[in-house]
């Protein structure tokens, strides 16, 4: 498809202020003033909504395919939040209103709506409280991590490691080190568990803290979780947990339980908030009663007489990690669910999402190299190892999958498993949809044996084949260059 | 309601096929000493239940009053066509486009909107969203640093404090020296900023129009930091870029801004959009996702995401940043709005900004006791000094429908009294004119 500048045409408009009903002022002085203007296409209203809608068109999205990308929780996301969204008591709301005088009672339901999803929250995973503010999962990483480094701060000791599995999110390490911790990664054992012997031998009182995804990106619930969390205890470390699975948790088990001090929630994950094309996500950060003090600036409040007030006077606080309260928007849709669910279908989310990996797992596990065989939870990983001795990688099905209408599992992680393919079909999917992918999936098994080239073209029915990405990164085109059709 | 598809046969036949009797075996590898100690959430209320319960709620927050405040975050009018091409679930119910060949909307709409961010700073390269202007403004910073190998970073307090609180909550833990410079009359002080840039130097991080609404042409420190070694960045407000000096022109290396004001409702803080654009020596230092330009096997153009040895996914702790979700479907907003306007529209919502709130200034001079600051020019926002607290001012104004603007004395000591207003597109005359008529009886 042509691009939007490509479609440009010198004199056409689009949408319009009309006349401006003050009247022209003194221009601003000329030093003030670009030279060089904007070259933004010119377009009609319709030209500019042919382009988008037809570009949607090329996407695979939950509400047009399977999309069982793994450790992703690409469920189904109700309609009834977005609209909730969108109400203008809502979405028109200036977010320093609470901050004038006298303005907090201007915004009482956005900060009844930010104090309840944080009491449910709490409720749902065990924790004493939690801030709303981290705007994506990662983001809800980076303010745990300096939470513990606040704890530790407080305590006049200076740690200096944060242990992650192998298996872990990349974003993890990446988190513990801009939050300014050196690394230490531990190996998973042969039996899919993080490797014990290793882990003690790192248990030192320069553990800061262990950083851990459970069920871990294996799809594997590690029965001796509480004993790794009462090791690190025991040397002074604090627990971390990375909520991108509780999907499979809810109501079976809780983090607080476990003995985790602090957590982030995918919102868009479990709480089925859209994911946007990449984002906007939520990450609130929930933390047990050692960590309170340390959380970020504002804290909502319920007042003596119910009403709510946001709360400034954290002497301990870590500070601003978010201009404001939290994607609002965001956890608005995310309110809107749990009370939706209610008790009974948070846990049968958690129940079904887990029946169908298994049923996924149980089904190929002939077909497909099951690295760990244990009963998965959300999400179950299959190595493409057979098929690649013919020629046919993880990265072929995947194709081959987008060729037959399914958006392909995760590709290539975990990092410690080989031509990993990671699958996550989540709760909202039926049963003929799974059956539907698992007979493609077969249908690729087989022809890796028998006819290889016919996996390895893929795709071959979608607008594009595949792209050159080693040109892409070594001839970066990273934006459109005006032509001369855009006079200067 | 779980959304759950499944009929008690299909969980039978399910059940079978796996090998179990029941779900609850499963879950098997959960100790039952780790069973919940509780779990007592509501039980499930319909749709129509929660929808008129949250309706309720947005009741209860007081949009109805006439905004004259900005700070930063901005009411502008949202044209319809934004809302319906974002609503497109084909964009809002995919996710990061890893898989190019079946992601190329997403893929080429985030191309377009780099474009887009490029033209409108004057910069070579933009990545495809972070969270928000103060998170991007802490991601520039980080880039300087490790660009130049300096940690000294000389932060103008014109500055959005907020965004500067943010920069020191998250360099807690990691050694960065900052020189915070005062703001005289409302300007960056090139006297004491000239005075800290040294060969320590990593940056110099300026606001325009800054924090007071003040509008600067910043090209002479620019120039200064640069023959230091040092960085400039700008954080930015982009609809002021339909008219105000790109940061591209007065040299800036990097600029970031909160892209809020680009077709994203104010949605009481978020979400919101981080944008960020670079000159093009800096694009491997770049955090979060880019999108580039590729050939196809066929040679069809094709777009995908690119330059990923700098991400976490593949490079873990030595990652340029962590962040993995990103704004996307804010960024796709962005697009869409700027293309809906087009150059021309752009330019017309940047003028009737100014107008607008150079006619405030009229009206409001005209108050006796008010003081309008004139020291440097302004955009769409600027300073006045009252003959009282303006906290409350602020408050006696809401009791007449306005939120009239922000207090300074908020976040800088020793203005009390000065009021910071912001004049959009969406402020009619008639509004401008009540405005000033109630300040008046209430001061």
């Amino acid at each position: 498809m042509k691009l939007i500048f490509e479609k440009h045409k010198e004199g056409r408009r689009g949408f319009s202020y009309g006349d401006c009903d003050v009247g022209k002022a003194k221009p601003l002085a000329e030093k003030y003033c670009r030279k060089r203007q904007a070259h933004l296409a010119c377009l009609s209203e319709l030209d500019v909504i042919r382009h988008y809608t037809n570009l949607s068109r090329l996407n695979y999205s939950v509400d047009t395919n399977f999309y069982p990308l793994g450790s992703c929780t690409m469920k189904y996301n109700p309609k009834f939040c977005e609209q909730i969204a969108s109400l203008d008591g809502f979405s028109q709301l200036h977010p320093l209103l609470p901050q004038l005088s006298g303005g907090g009672m201007l915004a009482q339901g956005s900060l009844e709506v930010l104090y309840e999803s944080e009491k449910l929250l709490c409720e749902i995973t065990g924790m004493s409280a939690f801030t709303m503010q981290p705007l994506a999962g990662a983001h809800g990483e980076l303010t745990g991590v300096m939470l513990i480094a606040a704890y530790h701060k407080n305590k006049g000791s200076r740690r200096k490691y944060v242990i992650v599995p192998d298996s872990s999110h990349g974003t993890n390490p990446s988190s513990a080190a801009i939050a300014g911790y050196e690394v230490v990664v531990i190996p998973t054992g042969s039996d899919g568990y993080m490797d014990l012997v290793e882990y003690k031998k790192h248990l030192t009182e320069e553990l800061a803290a262990v950083m851990l995804t459970c069920p871990d990106t294996l799809g594997i619930f590690n029965p001796r979780i509480k004993e790794i969390a009462d090791l690190a205890h025991a040397c002074g470390a604090l627990m971390y947990y990375d909520g991108a699975n509780l999907n499979a948790m809810l109501g079976k088990c809780r983090p607080g339980d476990i003995g985790f001090d602090v957590m982030h929630i995918n919102l868009h994950k479990t709480f089925a908030t859209p994911h946007g094309g990449g984002g906007p996500g939520a990450g609130p950060v929930g933390v047990n009663e050692k960590l309170i003090e340390f959380l970020p600036i504002s804290r909502v409040i319920r007042r003596a007489d119910g009403t709510f007030a946001l709360d400034y006077h954290q002497p301990k606080s870590i500070g601003y990690i978010a201009p404001f309260y939290g994607n609002f928007g965001v956890i608005l849709k995310a309110y809107a669910y749990i009370l939706h669910l209610g008790r009974e279908g948070l846990i049968k989310a958690a129940e079904i999402a887990v029946l169908n990996a298994n049923y996924c797992q149980a089904k190929l596990k002939k077909y497909y190299d099951l690295p760990f065989n244990k009963t998965c939870m959300h999400e179950c990983v299959f190595s493409a190892s057979r098929q690649a001795k013919n020629g046919v990688h993880a990265l072929d099905i995947a194709k081959y999958l987008i060729d037959r209408g399914f958006h392909p599992p995760t590709i290539y992680f975990p990092l410690i498993v080989k031509e990993a393919l990671m699958i996550e079909p989540t709760e909202t999917e039926s049963k003929e949809t799974i059956d539907a992918f698992i007979e493609a999936m077969i249908e690729i098994a087989r022809l890796a044996e028998e006819n290889p080239s016919a996996v390895t073209a893929a795709p071959l029915r979608m607008p594009i084949k595949r792209l050159d990405e080693v040109r892409a990164a070594r001839q970066p085109d990273l934006n459109w260059k005006p032509l001369a059709l855009f006079p200067d | 309601m779980s959304y759950i598809p499944h009929t008690q046969e299909d969980i039978q036949e399910v059940l079978q096929v796996i090998g179990v009797k029941n779900i609850n075996e499963l879950f098997k590898d959960i100790p039952a000493a780790l069973s919940p100690k509780s779990f007592k959430i509501p039980a499930s209320k319909s749709e129509f239940e929660v929808t008129q319960a949250l309706r309720k709620l947005s009741l209860k927050n007081a949009t109805g009053l006439v905004n004259f405040v900005g700070a930063g975050f901005y009411d502008h009018f949202i044209p319809a066509g934004v809302d319906a091409l974002a609503g497109r679930s084909e964009f809002y119910t995919a996710y990061t486009p890893y898989q190019p060949e079946c992601s190329q909307g997403w893929l080429q709409a985030i191309y377009e909107y780099q474009s887009i961010i490029c033209q409108l700073t004057g910069l070579d390269v933009s990545n495809a969203s972070l969270y928000d202007g103060g998170t991007a403004l802490f991601e520039a910073m980080m880039m300087a640093i490790r660009q130049t190998g300096r940690n000294k970073i000389i932060l103008d307090s014109g500055v959005n404090l907020i965004y500067r609180t943010m920069l020191y909550t998250y360099t807690l833990n990691l050694s960065v020296e900052f020189v915070e410079i005062p703001v005289v009359h409302g300007q960056s002080s090139r006297g004491e900023l000239l005075k800290h840039l040294d060969d320590r130097t990593a940056a110099v991080i300026l606001q325009n129009p800054n924090f007071f609404g003040a509008v600067d042409d910043h090209s002479d420190i620019v120039n200064e930091a640069h023959k230091f070694g040092a960085l400039a960045i700008a954080s930015v407000y982009p609809v002021s870029l339909g008219m105000l000096k790109a940061p591209g022109e007065m040299g800036f290396d990097i600029a970031t801004g909160e892209g809020q004001s680009l077709g994203i409702p104010l949605s009481f803080g978020g979400p919101y959009l981080g944008f960020m654009a670079v000159k093009n020596e800096l694009v491997r230092q770049m955090p979060g996702r880019i999108v580039g330009a590729t050939v196809d096997s066929g040679g069809k153009r094709g777009f995908v995401l690119t330059l990923q040895t700098r991400e976490q996914h593949i490079r873990r702790q030595k990652a340029t940043s962590n962040i993995c979700s990103n704004e996307a479907l804010c960024a796709l907003r962005a697009a869409v709005f700027v293309s809906l306007l087009g150059r021309e529209g752009l330019k017309e919502l940047a003028a009737h900004n100014y107008q607008k709130a150079e006619f405030a200034k009229e009206e409001l001079s005209r108050v006796k006791g008010v003081a309008v600051k004139r020291s440097s020019p302004t955009f769409n926002e600027f300073t006045v000094l009252l003959p009282k607290s303006a906290d409350e001012v602020v408050r006696r104004m809401i009791e007449k429908g306005f939120a009239c603007g922000f207090p300074l004395g908020k976040f800088y000591k020793g203005m009390d009294n000065y009021l910071l207003i912001a004049v959009t597109e969406k402020r009619t005359k008639e509004e401008i004119v009540r405005l000033t008529d109630s300040l008046e009886a209430v001061l």
